[in-house]
């Protein structure tokens, strides 16, 4: 019997990718987001998404590029960067439609998905213009004596879920070892299909078995995609990387700029990416 | 009481991180959450090492410290999906930014202007929503003016006093705001109809100063106390142990 083999190429991910598909998009903020996947997104032709995430670089890129028609999200941002800046500018120019969400009545959407309920009770949200600036929330009435009524968070499903692990082997299994999992196992949960990215691929799993997180009969598809998670965070592998995010914010400011920077890192693939980063940090080093 | 920092006068930021770490006074073994500048953070650890001794802190992203004055010793575990399960249990009392509030405690964070097209988008709601109708909520403006104080903001993301009334039990079961601690002033809501009010001036400020910067008419007590100055306990803390580099005095011009 011959073990499965998910392993994957990002070209033959991105053609797994259809213009106007639900994209989940794992990680936090600048943390550990699958930016290796969103890369080869963008090198895709897929466009008219609806993204899921708790945002970060992931949104801006995508966004910058037009692909996104629908963000559902509770926020964007870059962390030690407060504001994300192609999410600003998408939205100030009206060019983004944003269906925010709180943090608690999120992470409620994508359980309800992974555990295929149509939604789950939740007070976050309640007296907040969250419900008043989307139709599609509904509240709810407890059926039990106390009465209260609460929203009730519709399940968050996706077509596709995306996320960066440290390890994994080729059957889909992952492993996180930085001090947060982040809600990337309810994304695999939430999706119909999930491309898992990593650090190393391994063929034995060492560390605590509680950093076992995402499981193979959650994923399709399996990628290895050393620092792939560059410019966010990726604990204990790497940082972020803080030098690099200022230049993405310094290049966001200015449109001609901004071709600058995606000629000289978006314009080929993942490899001439990593290449154009190890020059950068090079560079940013000597000038230190 | 040794050395020479225990002695000099206050700052406007020293008094702000004080007044900062009074809103978690009786709190009891809940989260002392801070978000959205130095002052609150180091208003929190203030309070744990002084007069609120029980309060949990974070390190700022999954980790429960064990004690403020060493940021490597941890006593927990809180990675997001559990801070959030700690927050519906209603064990927190946060204090956060605010780019807009009004009268009622109503605040904004989402963005300025339509929300189809934002004059300027900000980071989005967060968990303001949630927070706001799980535990008690505190608000720090490192600058008072009137583009913060609003007659109306332009998106609820932090539910106010009269938004958590009108939607029922639900919202206002647990709903309360405690303090809003500014560079001027601190204010709280205990009017009889839950309107902002001016507690306190920190020193050297006056009430008409405060009016001036607040785009909403304040609820002005007949006597207005001056915000209490830190003790020389306090000020050692804060200029020795917690804050040795000054980041507090970045947040708050003089």
């Amino acid at each position: 019997m011959t073990d499965l083999d998910k392993r994957l190429s990002l070209t033959a991910f991105t053609d797994r990718i259809e213009s106007g598909m639900t994209v989940g998009i794992g990680g936090w903020g600048a943390r550990r987001k699958p930016m290796a996947l969103v890369r080869a997104l963008l090198r895709s032709g897929a466009d008219e998404l609806t993204v899921v995430s708790c945002g970060g670089p992931d949104v801006g890129l995508l966004a910058a590029a037009g692909r996104i028609r629908r963000l559902v999200a509770p926020f964007v941002t870059l962390d030690s960067v407060p504001l994300e800046p192609h999410f600003r500018a998408a939205r100030e120019a009206g060019t983004l439609a944003f269906e925010e969400w709180d943090e608690s009545l999120f992470l409620s959407g994508l359980t309800a998905a992974a555990h295929r309920l149509p939604f789950l009770p939740v007070r976050g949200g309640l007296g907040s213009d969250i419900p008043r600036r989307n139709p599609r929330l509904r509240t709810v009435t407890s059926p039990y004596p106390d009465g209260e009524e609460l929203l009730a968070a519709p399940a968050l499903t996706m077509d596709v879920a995306l996320v960066h692990m440290n390890r994994a082997d080729i059957r889909g299994n992952g492993q996180y070892l930085g001090p947060d999992p982040y809600f990337d196992d309810l994304f695999t949960e939430a999706a119909e299909h999930t491309y898992l990215s990593c650090e190393r691929i391994v063929d034995r799993f060492t560390g605590p078995p509680q950093s076992l997180l995402v499981q193979r009969q959650n994923v399709t598809g399996v990628l290895h995609t050393p620092r792939g998670a560059h410019f966010t965070s990726c604990a204990p592998d790497y940082g972020r990387d803080e030098a690099f995010q200022r230049a993405y914010v310094r290049a966001a400011a200015d449109p001609s700029a901004w071709r600058e920077f995606t000629a000289r890192f978006l314009s080929g693939g993942e490899d001439a990416y990593q290449q154009a980063v190890d020059e950068h940090q090079t560079r940013t080093e000597a000038a230190r | 009481m040794t050395g020479t920092t225990g002695t000099t006068a206050p700052t406007r930021a020293e008094v702000c991180v004080v007044a900062c770490a009074e809103a978690w006074r009786g709190d009891g073994e809940v989260l002392a959450a801070a978000a959205g500048g130095v002052v609150p953070t180091l208003g929190a650890r203030l309070a744990r090492l002084t007069f609120s001794p029980h309060l949990l802190l974070t390190d700022g992203e999954a980790m429960l410290l064990s004690t403020p004055e060493d940021p490597g010793r941890f006593e927990g575990w809180l990675p997001y999906r559990r801070h959030l399960a700690l927050a519906a249990r209603g064990r927190r009392h946060m204090m956060m930014g605010a780019a807009q509030l009004d009268r009622y405690g109503n605040q904004n964070i989402s963005c300025i202007g339509d929300h189809d097209r934002p004059a300027r988008q900000l980071l989005g709601a967060r968990g303001a929503p949630s927070n706001t109708v799980n535990h008690p909520v505190s608000y720090w403006v490192p600058r008072h003016s009137v583009r913060v104080f609003v007659e109306r903001v332009d998106m609820v993301s932090g539910v106010g006093y009269d938004r958590a009334a009108a939607s029922g039990p639900g919202a206002a079961r647990f709903h309360g705001l405690r303090r809003v601690v500014t560079d001027l002033a601190v204010l709280d809501f205990a009017t009889g109809d839950r309107r902002m009010r001016l507690a306190s001036v920190h020193p050297g400020v006056d009430v008409v100063q405060v009016r001036e910067r607040t785009g909403f008419d304040l609820a002005v007590p007949d006597e207005v106390p001056v915000t209490r100055r830190p003790t020389r306990r306090e000020l050692r803390l804060l200029r020795e142990v917690l804050d040795p580099h000054g980041a507090r005095e970045q947040e708050v011009r003089a």
